[in-house]
């Protein structure tokens, strides 16, 4: 082996340990202040014990916060996935006029229209609406800002499944409704599926527009009770705000593992949050 | 084929697969729309006109604002504090976009592509983490790491008593977005260095090309549309990025009010409705034209 091969090697491991370490180290105290009894800001190996976790559990609004995040998501992922599916089928199959000026227009606005540029309009146009404080209201404006890419990432699927099978279903003689019920919709579940994941979890860290419009404190879903507790600071706190951060990132983690395994991580392009 | 066609010749031919026709696709597509431009679309437009008004949160002109023409944009012109956050802004893009995320996502694109499978599941496993996680989550998790007394940052540099995020705000702010955003360019990075010939990478290195100069000569000119691309994309995620907020909401002293932050503060800790909606226009333009631009190069390479 020659020396040069050699330093190459070392120098190779000696990069990967040390990006590896600055994205791990940040994260390592998330495993470790949960079981904490004496936990403090910075990462060492534990004292074990259950009582943070008890604590959490006690505490009035942890809970709560997650039953609230959990409503908004599941009726965001419901919405954005049903509406998604019906356009994106429509304009994947039908030649409507005006179809690739829309569908521009819908990639512009998917990235043009962030919370950040639009949140002082979304929320006058909620506080006049009365929408200020529900989590409906939070869900909606939710829907709206993701289905534009919902739509785009859900045509992209469509068009790749073959209208042979659609073709085939209407040589026998199915219905439209036949049709999109037993033909196209199993066909396209995968895809669905995966949309529905992505809205999820896209509302579930989605902490912007519920701390504009959610004002009382046992409406806030987890993303902004944690800001809230961060807020208050104290000792109490610091035995909830571990436990809550890891009980919060857990549907993420396994919805992301889910979707990875079952389906394979699909890379859309230019597609987060 | 004719005989099932046949039936249908004495309506209107419904020419798509499913028999479905233009007047139900509308349907389909009307709810979707629906909610567009209600969430997305007349908020948009509607920052004009509330931009032009001295609307407020609180006080008379809540009840009754007015139209103050273009005003609350010279206002714009001439506010220190809007500067501040432009070229804050600026420095957060560039520091933890333009150079953080793609420089990073990018080496770790190139070395870990003949890396053993396990070592490259790793890392990838820790960069992805950092950038699926919560917003929340992430923002306290490095509110710890750089905390004064007991964080994790002072105990590994043996620097006890450095208020990091008050001294070097930006400085954490740059590390933080560049920890949360490189998995996307590195995944952008190593699906793109895919395309790259591998008798190409063979013959440079037949020649004797250095690491360097294969990296310059070869891969280079194959990726240089998607190092384009995912710049944009990255510098148009950060530009609007509301984390800056969670670790730091701004302070010490607008140290690190970035434009979103400084949006926020003017909209609603000071209630200046009219003026923050001018300055949310000017960031839904300069979003336009990045986008316009991404979207024309997209084109053109495919």
């Amino acid at each position: 082996m020659r020396p040069g091969y050699v330093v190459r090697r070392i120098g190779f491991y000696v990069l990967i340990c040390a990006i590896t370490l600055f994205f791990a180290v940040p994260m390592l105290w998330i495993a470790s202040a949960p079981f904490d009894a004496s936990p403090g800001l910075g990462v060492h190996w534990p004292d074990w014990t259950l009582e943070n976790i008890r604590k959490t559990l006690d505490h009035p609004y942890a809970m709560h916060s997650m039953v609230n995040s959990l409503l908004i998501c599941v009726t965001t992922a419901v919405a954005v996935t049903a509406f998604a599916a019906l356009a994106s089928y429509a304009l994947s199959r039908v030649r409507i006029p005006g179809r690739d000026a829309l569908l521009y227009g819908l990639l512009l606005l998917s990235s043009v229209v962030t919370g950040t540029a639009a949140m002082v309009p979304i929320f006058v146009m909620m506080f006049q609406l009365g929408l200020i404080d529900s989590r409906f209201g939070v869900a909606l404006v939710m829907t709206g800002g993701l289905l534009p890419a919902a739509i785009f990432i859900l045509k992209d699927f469509v068009d790749a499944v073959p209208k042979s099978y659609e073709e085939s279903a209407r040589v026998f003689g199915a219905s439209t409704g036949q049709i999109l019920r037993d033909v196209v919709l199993p066909v396209a579940r995968p895809g669905l599926a995966t949309i529905m994941v992505w809205a999820f979890v896209n509302s579930w860290g989605n902490f912007l527009v519920p701390f504009l419009l959610i004002r009382s404190i046992d409406k806030q879903p987890g993303a902004v009770l944690m800001q809230t507790l961060t807020d208050e600071g104290g000792s109490v706190n610091l035995q909830v705000l571990p436990v809550f951060s890891l009980l919060f990132s857990i549907p993420v983690v396994v919805l992301y593992l889910l979707v990875n395994s079952r389906y394979g991580f699909r890379f859309h392009g230019g597609i987060k949050s | 084929m004719t005989s099932a066609t046949a039936p249908a010749r004495g309506r209107a031919p419904a020419r798509d697969v499913a028999g479905l026709g233009v007047g139900r696709a509308l349907g389909f597509v009307a709810p979707a729309m629906l909610l567009i431009g209600a969430f997305l679309i007349f908020p948009a437009l509607w920052t004009i006109y509330i931009g032009i008004t001295n609307y407020r949160l609180t006080g008379v002109e809540a009840v009754s604002p007015s139209m103050v023409g273009l005003s609350n944009y010279t206002k714009a012109l001439n506010d220190a504090l809007f500067h501040n956050a432009l070229w804050l802004t600026l420095l957060f893009v560039l520091g933890s976009a333009i150079i953080g995320q793609n420089i990073l996502g990018f080496t770790l694109a190139w070395v870990l592509r003949r890396a053993r499978p396990v070592v490259r599941r790793t890392v990838e496993a820790f960069t992805l983490l950092a950038w699926i996680l919560p917003s929340t989550v992430v923002a306290y998790l490095w509110v710890a790491f750089y905390d004064r007394d007991g964080g994790t940052l002072n105990s590994i540099l043996g620097t006890p008593g450095t208020a990091w995020l008050i001294d070097y705000p930006m400085a954490c702010l740059v590390v933080f977005n560049t920890w949360r955003g490189t998995a996307f360019s590195m995944m952008l990075y190593s699906s793109a260095l895919q395309a790259v010939p591998p008798s190409q990478l063979e013959s440079a290195r037949m020649v004797g090309a250095s690491g360097w100069q294969t990296l310059r000569d070869v891969v280079f000119p194959h990726i240089r549309g998607h190092v384009l691309t995912n710049t944009l994309l990255i510098s148009l995620w950060t530009a609007n990025d509301f984390s800056p907020f969670l670790l730091t909401k701004g302070g010490p002293n607008h140290e690190s009010e970035t434009v979103p932050v400084y949006i926020y503060n003017v909209a609603l800790q000071g209630g200046e409705l009219g003026y923050s909606s001018a300055i949310s226009f000017l960031l839904l333009i300069a979003n336009l034209l990045v986008s316009l631009v991404y979207l024309r190069l997209l084109r053109r390479r495919s």
